[in-house]
């Protein structure tokens, strides 16, 4: 990679507006809402004319709003806590068994990451609607760990594939059943890429729409489904004021792990 | 502390069609260190951890004293190994890696954490239990593994090529470490390894495995100087096979009809040397080294075999003047050679 630095002076100015140019287009959709959401007008309009927190009161203040909040977060923290476990678990046999045994289960296991998420969410309608589970947390709940395994996989795997296995041995030769092999030295050492997996995990419900709209309802909708249903149904710039805090919420709790990463 | 006797029988394992292990039984005594030796892909490692509890047999039993373990669990059968790469744990301290064991075994913070540190001055590591495992050179890595592997007074311990990534030098101070402190333990031992000079140093008795059998087991003299197949005899250092009919009898003339085994180390030039009993091996000089402690000649025996003679360089009062294509004649005493039983030159 360093060799293509380019030691021209031109050349370099030249690859630095490129860089800068790329960063802005990936920034500004996301920054855009940012004034938006402290707009006093009832429209969506660019640049405001007056300023105020008037949509964020307006967010704060309604129930429909606090318990979508509500929903998502409980769902992402809970998505985090099931699929990192388990993908944890069945990277582990993966690495163990090897060969196609693993390649069958990692491929099964990676399946949904692929699947065109409408596809995945239709199905998933389906064999919840047989079990009546649907509009239930559990449902969602379901939907988004099987998404989520997968991302948690993707952080594991490489993890893994680095860890001295020998050291598992020692410790059960030493004593140690399965459970506190795992608990005391790998989970140790893994840690990083373990706190990695929760957030991809827990950002990956976050984030999630699709299934959420097919399969959550009522008091269970998420912060997604809802902001995608007030976006067809009224367009106000509550949703601005929305977009801004779920952005600062998603860049806060980034900052936070890759920083404590770092220490 | 009673240590146990080791029992193994008829154990056979496959992967596919490769077989690691073909049908192998091996009794060890309480107390003794025997040497499992051979080449890589012989099986050696893979009925270490057959015993460990990590590769489980087709077929065969495995005992320690008269309690079958062939289906305990890796952490029901307190044996303490010590792996290749010592596999320490890098986010626990010296003192933690060695008290681990100990902490499985519920046994009290303060006593664990007292017989830790005594386990570590056994094996000269007092001073460094609080240092974390990264900065210690490869030397003391190998001690904590061992002071970890026999904290817990396992009764049975196994060895996996535990010096293989030490220099020479290291290497033979911990081989004399290992054995003086297996001397003062007496806990029943395996060691495995691929140096022949490792396993004669070391062992009370070696098993020499090849393709997943033993080939022979013994003491190491007996392994070194009566090897049963040529196997043995030519893993077991510089020996030469010599087909029947190439050598005769320095008495009486007469050629031989077996297939001997004659080490390089055991001829001499000089026929006063060996006396009436013994053979003698005559030849053209092919080439000739000289190695410090001692004279390398190659002799091509009159059957096209090339035979390696290798003389003390005290004894070798004549090689310097030797010169490549000379007729010449090695002997060597009858005590030293060694008729090979069933080989086919």
């Amino acid at each position: 990679m360093l060799e293509a630095y380019p030691q021209n002076r031109l050349a370099r100015i030249l690859l630095w507006s490129f860089a800068a140019l790329v960063m802005a287009f990936l920034m500004l959709p996301t920054l855009v809402v940012v004034p938006l959401s402290f707009s006093a007008s009832n429209l969506l309009e660019f640049p405001p004319h007056a300023y105020s927190l008037r949509w964020y009161e307006n967010f704060f203040g309604s129930a429909t709003w606090m318990a979508a909040l509500r929903t998502s977060l409980v769902l992402g923290t809970l998505t985090a806590l099931i699929a990192v476990p388990f993908a944890l678990l069945a990277c582990i046999s993966m690495n163990r068994l090897g060969g196609k045994t693993s390649a069958a289960i990692q491929s099964v296991l990676l399946t949904p990451s692929i699947t065109p998420g409408i596809l995945l969410a239709i199905g998933l309608f389906f064999v919840l609607a047989a079990q009546h589970l649907i509009g239930t947390l559990f449902g969602v709940l379901v939907g988004h760990v099987v998404l989520a395994v997968p991302v948690a996989c993707i952080v594991l795997l490489p993890a893994l594939a680095r860890f001295d296995w020998n050291q598992v041995q020692a410790a059960r030769s030493l004593g140690a059943n399965w459970a506190r092999a795992i608990g005391e030295i790998i989970v140790p050492q893994l840690r990083i890429s373990l706190l990695s997996a929760t957030l991809m995990a827990f950002l990956t419900s976050l984030d999630e729409s699709v299934i959420s709209i097919f399969v959550a309802s009522g008091r269970n909708s998420t912060m997604p489904k809802l902001m995608f249903l007030s976006l067809r149904d009224q367009i106000d710039p509550t949703i601005a004021a929305i977009s801004t805090l779920w952005t600062v919420i998603v860049v806060a709790v980034v900052l936070i792990v890759t920083l404590r990463q770092k220490s | 502390m009673k240590s146990l006797a080791i029992t193994i029988e008829s154990v056979h394992k496959a992967y596919g069609s490769y077989v690691a292990l073909d049908d192998v039984s091996l009794d060890i005594q309480a107390g003794e260190f025997l040497t499992l030796l051979g080449p890589s892909g012989s099986g050696k490692t893979t009925l270490l951890m057959a015993l460990a509890g990590f590769v489980r047999p087709d077929s065969g039993k495995l005992f320690l004293g008269d309690r079958d373990i062939t289906r305990l669990p890796p952490n029901k059968r307190d044996i303490g190994i010590v792996f290749q790469n010592y596999a320490l744990f890098p986010h626990m301290n010296v003192l933690a890696n060695v008290a681990y064991p100990l902490v499985l075994r519920k046994v009290p913070r303060a006593e664990a954490r007292q017989r830790a540190l005594d386990t570590l001055a056994r094996v000269k590591l007092d001073g460094l239990a609080e240092r974390n495992v990264a900065a210690l050179s490869g030397g003391q890595r190998q001690r904590v593994a061992l002071a970890r592997a026999i904290v817990f007074e396992p009764r049975v311990m196994l060895m996996d090529e535990p010096l293989s990534a030490l220099d020479k030098n290291l290497r033979e101070t911990m081989q004399y470490e290992i054995r003086r402190l297996h001397d003062h333990l007496r806990i029943t031992t395996i060691y495995v390894t691929h140096d022949q000079r490792e396993a004669l140093i070391m062992s009370d008795r070696i098993a020499v495995m090849n393709s997943g059998r033993i080939q022979q087991i013994d003491t190491p003299q007996r392994i070194y100087d009566r090897p049963s197949t040529r196997f043995v005899a030519e893993f077991m250092g510089e020996a030469n096979i010599v087909a029947p009919g190439s050598a005769r009898r320095i008495d009486s003339a007469e050629a031989s009809r077996e297939t001997l085994m004659i080490r390089a180390e055991s001829f001499h030039l000089d026929a006063k040397l060996v006396g009436g009993d013994g053979v003698a091996l005559e030849g053209i000089l092919r080439a000739k080294a000289f190695r410090g402690e001692n004279w390398l000649l190659t002799l091509a025996l009159d059957g096209g075999q090339e035979v390696l003679v290798c003389i003390p360089a005290a004894l070798a009062g004549g090689c310097a003047e030797l010169a490549a294509g000379q007729r010449m004649t090695a002997y060597a005493p009858a005590a030293k050679v060694h008729a090979i039983p069933g080989a086919m030159a």
